[in-house]
């Protein structure tokens, strides 16, 4: 039997790709330690340019792709419900902030859309893009239901997620220090509301605090994102 | 490990199962996830149960977003056809929110310190 031969009876079950996904993931790992976990070397941005390049050499669709990565992208609800750990386990740091909290999550949740339509209706996006980029610092599920409901394109608002997650992850630690930020639930609560889960596991990387704010963040934005734009579309869809 | 992720599953399930019921624009696993935080303050040793495993995942939470980026193939003509406006405004307004949330964070929770002192010291 010669290799073409084991490539298209691999290449028709979801373990090959699944593999793959995790095999690059690993590999992103080790870079991202090796580079003392420097921002710049985010572990979705090296493993996603891996696995194009796989699928570029071997001129796999995306489509066969997705067959054994969705058993990876499936975890992503039930890791949405496991934020509820590192929540209920500082509970009493969370209560201790919570006006401070809901306050700078209506700020930002609006800013985040505002800004966003904003600039990319300045710099001369058309409709649809604009629709798709709104929703663009809620996390995947979410931000692909809203961009459905107001005239985007789900699949283009996922890739802009997850784009703005790894900017996100990429400039909060400069972007903080900058502003003179030290405190950890604030820097961890801003890279949540403003990067999803992508910031989430970037905080998660620097500080636990700051992480367990970051998934807060993460899941309230999610909701109030949700509620600002239906209201929206309700009031004037 | 199984009955973590059992629990999990099942948080997630009646969180989808009641979104769809109600309808509500809020999407099912963050709902379970509001349902798993009140469960783990009320029932004994759930915490135990769950925490390893819910740790485990979202230690490599990035692994999850892997399959979703590697999308990007799928629409890359699009994407380059309007990558200006599209980088110029996730970087703004990401940059932009972020510290719009922090400095709000911050400002809020000083004017909270500020008024509980003030009240303690017209008392003394």
């Amino acid at each position: 039997m010669n290799v073409a031969k084991i490539w298209v009876y691999l290449s028709a079950s979801p373990l090959l790709w699944l593999t793959a996904t995790l095999g690059a993931y690993a590999i992103a790992e080790r870079i991202s330690v090796r580079l003392d976990r420097h921002p710049l070397a985010n572990p979705v941005l090296i493993a996603v340019a891996i696995l194009i390049g796989l699928l570029k050499a071997s001129s796999t669709a995306f489509p066969v792709y997705f067959e054994g990565a969705k058993f990876v992208h499936f975890m992503l609800g039930p890791a949405t419900v496991a934020l509820a750990v590192p929540l209920a386990e500082n509970f009493a740091e969370v209560r201790r902030n919570l006006i401070p909290m809901v306050v700078a999550l209506l700020a930002g949740s609006a800013t985040a859309v505002a800004s966003a339509v904003f600039m990319a209706w300045i710099l001369g996006a058309d409709a649809t893009m604009i629709a798709s980029i709104a929703p663009k610092s809620v996390t995947t599920p979410i931000a692909m239901g809203i961009s459905e409901r107001i005239g985007g394109l789900p699949a283009v608002t996922a890739i802009l997620v997850i784009a703005t997650g790894i900017i996100g992850a990429v400039i909060v630690t400069p972007i903080m220090n900058l502003f003179g930020i030290r405190d950890w639930a604030a820097r961890g609560f801003a890279a949540g509301v403003s990067a999803h889960g992508i910031g989430t596991a970037r905080a998660f990387l620097v500080n636990p605090l700051a992480g367990t704010f970051a998934g807060i963040g993460m899941g309230l934005n999610g909701v109030v994102t949700a509620l600002i734009i239906g209201l929206l579309v309700a009031l004037f869809g | 490990m199984i009955e973590a992720l059992l629990i999990l599953l099942m948080f997630q399930l009646s969180g989808e199962a009641i979104t769809y019921a109600a309808a509500l624009p809020v999407p099912g696993p963050v709902l379970g996830l509001v349902f798993l935080a009140v469960a783990l303050r009320v029932v004994k040793g759930l915490s135990e149960k769950v925490s390893g495993a819910a740790h485990g995942i979202l230690s490599n939470l990035s692994l999850l977003f892997v399959p979703a980026g590697v999308g990007v193939i799928q629409h890359a003509d699009l994407l380059a056809a309007q990558w200006i406006p599209i980088a110029g405004a996730l970087v703004v307004s990401t940059a932009l929110t972020m510290v719009v949330t922090a400095a709000t964070f911050i400002f809020v929770r000083r004017l909270l310190v500020k008024a509980a002192s003030g009240k303690n010291g017209a008392g003394t």
